[in-house]
């Protein structure tokens, strides 16, 4: 690679910046994990991990809090990906928590909020001080103001007011003993970013992003994929539509959008142009309040 | 909801965009999307920016009008902002209002980053609160910003606070200034405001050796001169604010004639296939490396050669700030995390005396004689407060020599001892060498920042 003018495009940047916080990480707090879930955030994060050690493999292992309501898609591609890379798979298991009743299915069915008292028990468990997450802050205002590396009570709990002022790329990883670190090497990411660095680097997706016919309902303006978790209600009529999934949440609640797009390229196309955030387009469990996204971090959501 | 008729429509530098007609799925291969695929993904450089100013002066407006003018503003944020709104117009400010408690409290208190881009560049930006803490704040923000705008409302001119957020700025040697002259409508367009104002910081700007200052009349209430050039102001014959956010020179900013490769992590594979394998990985804070050159290992003093440098995509020729990469190096020397690689004919100083001026940001003062931890590059080391040559008023840049300590958001010329020697240069001459943070062992808080600097 000759580069006379000694510059780095902006892919080439965040990918830097990345690599950095993720060895940074590495060299100074004990007991790292990344989360891993198969969505194309923690794909590319894992990838940046992946390439921050090479040729070691990456030194700390990666968890997926599982819902009990994953796309079986996306759970064979963590499956595989994880084989690919020879690192320890940890599954901190929702529906296990349930059945040992520590924690209750909410009443809208939404998994969001109770995977954090799993994901906080897994972390005990486990002793982990660092947990990587793929979360980038063009996605949610309360995400807006969330450091790189951000401090966590011994309750995983975040407190936006008194965060630990973050200069250069100095971090700090200093904590006492039950407390945490997230780390969020995507901060700077935006959404066409990681797409960009997804067909670049030839990354591979579950086949979920990329456009298909499926069999769809409308629910409250949203088109829904018929699955084992969506069924049609009464008065519901299913029909074929050529959708895809922006965001990968839990299949009962993660809605699709019409799309022609089926190749990665043509993904980069329709964000080009695109008018609507990806949460706001694709989640149910986002529409709630305007704060719902800081309120769930403070419980010690990611 | 029916748009703000004060807001322009697409502006000729920006994306192209479709509307998500009802249901209608994006047409992936219309010229339209043709043509954002390719303004999109051309190769373009991060510019990172930093602004400081009060919610009075219309900061808030500012950047929500240049995240709404380059597209960076979505349908739904946009809609959900317009049904916040009180008054008759949609209040872009509230665009940049992230908490709750900010929003009940009509504050801002803490720095929040937003993303936007043209088809040349792309930008982050460090949105910092003027009022609450705004030293650490403006601190934060201006540590990594290549371009600071400080927001002056035209009726006031320059205030106690525009003279502060420009010497922060000059203090963290954030290498452009820009100086956004807002609510010019208030003032009637007046040239002889602008100049006054222009004028009065120049002189200014002046004594803190500033580099490049540029000054603009803006209105970012009604878009004037941000990203088209208004009609009102015949007189003004300089960029708008985009186009010289989009053309300002940073490529030359970094420090490329000093060598410096702070070892961040040592990868050793241990495995069948790469058993002999031995790396130093970290980021490149100055200078070039290549393979073949001769290197120096500090603290050792040994040198040896780079055999070869491994990017994120294999072996590179070169590499050069800011690249993650890791160097093998020809002889099995004994490095580690905190060491440094440099060149043998300019290293860098190895001294455990360090004299900076340093932000305090905590709430329990500095005081001498206090013991504390400095991170530096990828070092850590203990250190004591030697003594604090004085305490700075960043309104009149005046030097308190009786001063006794810092307190919460104050700045002062400080000299640590460290147990350990660290590998420094002037913060004038390498921003990355010549800083450093300073943590509470008791709290593990992040209490201060340090610039170092020459004695004087």
């Amino acid at each position: 690679m000759s580069t006379p003018d000694y510059r780095l495009s902006q892919l080439e940047t965040l990918e830097a910046e990345s690599i950095h916080v993720i060895r940074e990480v590495a060299a100074e707090l004990e007991r790292p994990v990344l989360l891993f879930s198969g969505g194309k955030d923690s794909i590319v994060m894992l990838e940046l991990a992946r390439k921050a050690f090479a040729p070691a493999r990456i030194p700390f292992p990666v968890m997926h809090v599982d819902t009990g309501l994953n796309f079986p898609d996306v759970l064979e591609f963590r499956d595989k990906r994880v084989a690919e890379l020879g690192v320890q798979l940890i599954v901190a298991s929702v529906p296990d928590a349930m059945a040992q009743g520590l924690v209750k299915e909410e009443p809208n069915g939404s998994r969001n909020r109770i995977q954090t008292p799993v994901l906080l028990d897994a972390v005990e468990e486990h002793g982990f001080t660092a947990l990587f997450g793929g979360a980038r802050r063009d996605e949610d205002k309360a995400r807006a103001k969330e450091r790189v590396f951000s401090f966590r009570d011994e309750f995983g709990q975040w407190d936006p007011k008194n965060q630990r002022p973050e200069l250069w790329d100095l971090y700090n990883g200093r904590i006492h003993l039950g407390e945490s670190i997230r780390v969020f090497p995507l901060s700077n990411w935006t959404e066409l970013d990681i797409w960009q660095y997804v067909l670049r680097e030839q990354i591979a997706i579950p086949p979920l992003y990329l456009a298909q016919e499926r069999e769809v309902v409308e629910r409250q303006g949203m088109l829904y994929a018929v699955n084992e978790f969506i069924r049609p209600r009464d008065g519901e009529q299913p029909f074929r539509a050529t959708v895809r999934y922006r965001t990968v949440g839990d299949a009962n609640l993660t809605a699709a959008v019409r799309s022609e797009a089926t190749t990665v390229e043509e993904v980069i196309a329709e964000i080009a142009v695109t008018r609507m955030t990806e949460r706001g387009a694709t989640r149910g469990d986002d529409k709630v309040s305007d704060a719902a996204m800081e309120d769930r971090k403070k419980e010690g959501y990611f | 909801m029916t748009p703000d008729p004060t807001l322009p429509t697409a502006a000729p530098e920006t994306y192209p965009t479709v509307t998500d007609a009802d249901d209608q799925p994006v047409d992936v291969h219309s010229p339209v999307a043709e043509h954002a695929v390719e303004l999109a993904t051309a190769r373009k450089d991060i510019v990172r920016i930093a602004t400081a100013g009060s919610v009075d002066d219309g900061k808030s407006t500012l950047i929500g009008r240049l995240l709404y003018d380059s597209k960076a503003i979505f349908e739904d944020q946009y809609e959900a902002v317009a049904r916040a709104s009180k008054g008759d117009h949609v209040d872009l400010a509230l665009l940049t209002d992230g908490l709750r408690a900010e929003r009940e409290q009509g504050i801002t208190i803490d720095v929040a980053y937003r993303y936007f881009s043209t088809p040349r560049r792309t930008f982050i930006l460090a949105d910092t609160p003027g009022h609450v803490q705004y030293t650490r704040n403006m601190v934060t923000g201006a540590s990594t910003a290549d371009l600071a705008i400080v927001l002056v409302d035209a009726r006031n001119g320059m205030v106690e606070q525009s003279r502060r957020h420009a010497f922060l700025a000059s203090l963290l040697r954030v290498p452009h200034l820009v100086v956004a002259v807002n609510k010019m409508d208030l003032v009637g367009w007046s040239q002889e405001v602008f100049d006054r104002i222009a004028d009065e910081f120049s002189a200014f700007a002046a004594k803190l050796s500033v580099p490049d200052l540029t000054v603009v009349p803006i209105s970012a209430l009604h878009g004037d001169n941000v990203v088209t050039h208004s009609q009102e102001s015949p007189w003004y014959e300089g960029p708008t604010l985009l186009h010289h956010l989009e053309h300002v020179h940073v490529a030359s900013d970094r420090n490329l004639t000093d060598a410096r490769f702070p070892v961040q992590y040592v990868v050793r594979p241990q495995t069948e296939e790469h058993h002999d394998y031995r790396g130093y990985a970290g980021t490149v804070a100055s200078g070039a490396f290549r393979p073949g050159d001769e290197v120096q290992v500090l603290p050792s003093g040994l040198s040896t050669t780079i055999t070869g440098i491994d990017g994120p995509r294999g072996p590179v020729e070169e590499a050069f700030p800011p690249m993650a990469v890791t160097l093998r190096l020809a002889d099995d020397l004994d490095v580690s995390r905190g060491d440094l690689v440099c060149k043998p004919e300019n290293a860098p100083t190895a001294t455990q005396d360090l004299d900076a001026l340093v932000c305090w940001m905590a709430e329990e003062p500095l005081r001498p004689r206090q013991r504390i931890a400095v991170k530096h590059t990828t070092r850590t080391v203990r250190a004591v407060v030697k003594e604090l040559a004085y305490r700075l008023d960043v309104n009149t840049l005046h030097r308190d020599r009786e001063a006794t300590e810092l307190g919460l958001n104050d700045i002062g010329r400080v000299r640590l001892r460290a147990t350990q020697p660290l590998f420094v240069d002037d913060y004038t001459r390498n921003r990355v060498t010549g800083r450093f943070i300073l943590v509470d062992e008791a709290t593990n808080a992040t209490v201060g920042a340090g610039m170092l600097t020459p004695a004087g």
